[in-house]
């Protein structure tokens, strides 16, 4: 394996890690605070939201993983980066299930499956194709 | 009608502004090393690239007309519906950022396409 496509392969794995773990911080987060469309408790959900601890630590995690997909995208395709990226499907789908504990079903992991494969096909093919400037 | 209009233009405006913002970083460059001095020079030079914000308007769009679709039909629908948004996404690397996608990858980028599509509708 080249130096390149280790070095994209081990940063899209972080990468997709920190978003799927930030989503599920999200969830977790906004599981416990109570939504309802009138504004006072609009107002008191907003501001749970913002002291939520859970919710600032899903949103650190989204950012470093959009400053990673930046740095990816400087070096490698973007037609090699997205699709590769759908592997967080994959994790999110298995997140959902060993920590929210919620059924995924079938058909879902089904279509998980041909992502990963998908993901096997593009991973294994050149990182970059343009030359560096 | 106006359901496939907003289909559309969430796909091209999500695929324009990825690779808006794929062309602004490979012209910014990367990061010398993986460090954080060199990291945080490199994302000073990205919030400062035209073709970043260019991105990320671009984005903004494709999540309001997200935000409206979402609003007409159901999600099972819509999120298979913008699955395409891989293919497209491939066709406009090829076209505009001359990348060169092989025989392997379009056969990959069509397996995650159809494994998205899937998981949602089912």
């Amino acid at each position: 394996m080249g130096h390149l496509r280790a070095k994209t392969l081990v940063l899209v794995v972080v990468m997709v890690a920190a978003s799927s773990v930030g989503d599920i911080f999200l969830k977790q987060g906004m599981d416990r605070i109570p939504v309802q469309l009138d504004a006072a408790s609009l107002g008191s959900a907003f501001a749970q939201t913002v002291t939520s601890g859970q919710i600032w630590l899903g949103i650190a995690c989204l950012l470093f993983s959009f400053v990673l997909y930046l740095m990816l995208l400087s070096w490698a395709d973007y037609s090699y980066v997205m699709p590769v990226s759908s592997f967080g499907y994959a994790v999110v789908a298995l997140l959902a299930v060993l920590v929210l504990g919620e059924s995924v079903t079938v058909g879902r992991w089904a279509g998980v499956a041909l992502i990963c494969m998908g993901v096997g096909l593009v991973g294994r093919t050149e990182p970059r194709t343009t030359e560096a400037n | 009608m106006r359901l496939l209009i907003f289909l559309l233009v969430a796909v091209l405006a999500s695929t324009a502004g990825e690779i808006a913002i794929t062309h602004g970083m490979k012209k910014v460059g990367g990061p010398e090393r993986l460090a954080p001095r060199a990291i945080l020079a490199f994302l000073g030079r990205a919030l400062g690239s035209g073709w970043f914000w260019l991105g990320t308007g671009l984005s903004a769009l494709y999540f309001y007309s997200m935000l409206a679709l979402l609003s007409w039909a159901p999600v099972s629908l819509i999120v298979p519906a913008t699955a395409l948004s891989y293919v497209v996404g491939a066709f406009g690397a090829k076209l505009l950022l001359r990348e060169r996608v092989s025989p392997a990858r379009w056969t990959g980028v069509a397996l995650v396409c159809a494994g998205v599509a899937l998981a949602w509708v089912a």
